[in-house]
């Protein structure tokens, strides 16, 4: 058998966040009302309407661009896309073809390889362009097969912008990687909300096999209906088998454009006999050239700031903060302004508290309760008043990195400062959750725990040392979590010896 | 430049239009004098010339990102052939 190697390349189309469409100024936010009432003469193509370019999806285009290290062309032109398909009123896309508003930028991922290490590696962006997006067909009213097909261009003119990587990823997990970093981007300035199921992101994916050590392409597969991560992920897995599995038999790769079937979690052949596409690009003459200036280009860059990989770097310096966990905590802007504001509230107080107990926190009780507020790691933010605030958060972390409260009882602290929003020194204070590292105490606890445990106790005695365990388990509960553990340990070794 | 029937043929597919034999043979010959036409004009020395795409010399025609309401949407839902209820009806298509 010959070994074969994926190249993937992904087509992401994103829906930069407006309020209005790309050319007219019908609202966006229109995906849930009633059909084409978010419509005018110019989005649905009615004869003499002119298309006016909104200027904040421009910006936002330029933004994108600017995150994804590409050049910004100076001078960029629209171009039309001519097809005919019910959903596209004007039977023409308004999209940029030979000079796109981006070119040319890069993206660095981490991946995780099979031996649990890491390795870097780069996605070069091949463009990006602004276009409008179509309206939506429908071919069923819910589970009743329509025999004529009912069209709603509520959607059709949305601002989107197309993403194109070159083919530069090899496996699954590499394209899942490259599109879970750009939607990260994205969020992280603004640009799209990227939601997968709202059709805010949507990724086309390319694929070709060829045998190891080849440069030449092999033929191209494209996937379309990918509608989550995961679904992305499993097509391409599902692919890089049925080619192998084809190539391997002999047999050669139709190139065609295939479905995800999620239900048989299987791609299948589209079988259109539709044209070979032939779009006929031309110049879009109803539109001005946009002009991009280095000083509107400077400008933006200012008001982006800095971007996840730079903070990144910069919490690894600043708090000697490893790489993954560093991470953690600018997987999305908000969470990293939070654990800045942690860290600031640190210096404030004049805590003696390591940066990586802060983060223990935040990344453990602090992200599993933010679910529950239905708020996510990108649009939180540190000063809401339903989060526990900065100060408290470190309070508990540095009483118990200076072994003054114990871990369980960290926890019933920080449960309580979340709910209540009061200070947590008083809370463990109230509470009698103060660390007891006191030997006469512990050791009244450890004998009533000997007692209950005999078979533990004569086990430990035998050379056992796990039978530890259930002992300092009963400590802990009779301490109400206050006992600490290291004393609780020392105190058993000692009367079991 | 010569251009045969098969391609008219292509082009009428591409553009949704049937044609005649006669009107086929018609537009054929059009069509050759206009690229004929064309390849004359290819002959003339732009190198000194930017490319145009645009011949008002405007640049960065933009609007503010502001919503208006169309109210009269009941006028281009009667421009389509057919609906039902909000919706434009068409004949079926399924990719």
């Amino acid at each position: 058998m010959i070994e074969f190697e994926p190249v993937i390349g992904l087509e992401i189309h994103t829906q930069l966040k407006t309020g209005t469409k790309m050319f007219c100024p019908c609202k966006t936010s229109a995906s849930e009302a009633p059909a084409n009432t978010s419509i005018c003469p110019v989005c649905t193509g009615q004869p003499g309407t002119l298309p006016v370019p909104n200027m904040k999806a421009v910006r936002l285009g330029v933004a994108a661009g600017l995150a994804l290290g590409c050049e910004i062309r100076e001078v960029s032109i629209f171009a039309r896309k001519n097809y005919f398909y019910p959903d596209l009123p004007k039977a023409y896309q308004i999209s940029q073809f030979d000079k796109p508003l981006c070119e040319a930028g890069s993206v660095e991922l981490d991946i995780k390889d099979a031996k649990g290490g890491t390795y870097t590696k780069t996605v070069r962006v091949h463009r990006a362009h602004l276009e409008e997006d179509a309206g939506k067909s429908l071919h069923a009213l819910g589970s009743t097969q329509l025999d004529h097909t009912l069209v709603d261009f509520n959607r059709c003119g949305v601002p989107l912008l197309e993403i194109v990587s070159e083919p530069d990823m090899n496996s699954a997990d590499e394209a899942y990687a490259y599109l879970i970093e750009l939607k990260k981007l994205m969020q992280w300035i603004g640009v799209s909300n990227c939601d997968m199921e709202k059709g805010e992101l949507r990724c086309d994916v390319n694929i070709s096999l060829r045998p190891k050590g080849e440069t030449r392409l092999g033929r191209k597969v494209e996937i379309k209906n990918l509608n989550s991560f995961k679904a992305v992920k499993d097509a391409i897995a599902h692919e890089i088998v049925r080619q192998t599995a084809a190539l391997n038999l002999g047999e050669t790769i139709a190139q065609d454009t295939r479905l995800w079937n999620e239900k048989e979690q299987k791609t299948v052949s589209m079988r259109s006999k539709e044209l070979a596409h032939d779009y006929r690009y031309f110049p879009e003459p109803d539109l001005a050239p946009l002009r991009i200036t280095a000083a509107f280009k400077e400008a933006l860059k200012q008001e982006i700031g800095e971007l996840p990989k730079a903070r990144k770097n910069r919490f690894k310096t600043e708090y000697g903060l490893s790489s993954y966990d560093a991470g953690v905590v600018t997987a999305g802007k908000g969470l990293s302004a939070y654990f800045s504001a942690c860290m600031a509230e640190v210096l404030t107080l004049k805590l003696n508290v390591p940066a990586k107990s802060v983060l223990n926190l935040v990344s453990s009780e602090f992200l599993a309760r933010l679910n529950g507020l239905k708020k996510d790691s990108v649009t939180l933010d540190p000063g809401d008043k339903d989060l526990i605030s900065p100060a408290n958060l470190v309070i508990i972390a540095a009483l118990t990195a200076a072994g003054k409260l114990s871990a369980s009882a960290a926890k019933t602290v920080f449960a309580k400062a979340w709910e209540t929003g009061r200070d947590a020194q008083a809370l463990v204070n109230e509470l009698g959750l103060s660390q007891v590292s006191d030997t006469g105490l512990i050791r009244e606890w450890a004998l009533e725990a000997i007692a209950a445990n005999p078979k533990a106790a004569e086990d430990f005695r035998n050379g056992n040392e796990k039978a530890l365990g259930p002992i300092v388990g009963v400590i802990m509960k009779k301490s109400k979590g206050t006992a600490n553990p290291a004393a609780a340990n020392s105190v058993i070794r000692e009367l079991l010896k | 430049m010569n251009i045969t029937e098969k391609d008219v043929d292509y082009i009428a597919e591409l553009a949704r239009l049937e044609l005649t034999p006669a009107e086929k043979k018609l537009y054929a010959g059009q069509l050759a004098g206009i690229f004929g036409w064309m390849e004359e004009l290819n002959k003339a020395d732009t190198s000194s010339i930017a490319p145009t795409t645009n011949v008002l010399g405007l640049e960065n025609v933009m609007r503010a990102d502001i919503p208006v309401t169309f109210e009269d949407r009941e006028a281009i839902l009667k421009n389509a052939p057919d609906r039902e209820y909000d919706f434009i009806k068409v004949k079926k298509v399924i990719e």
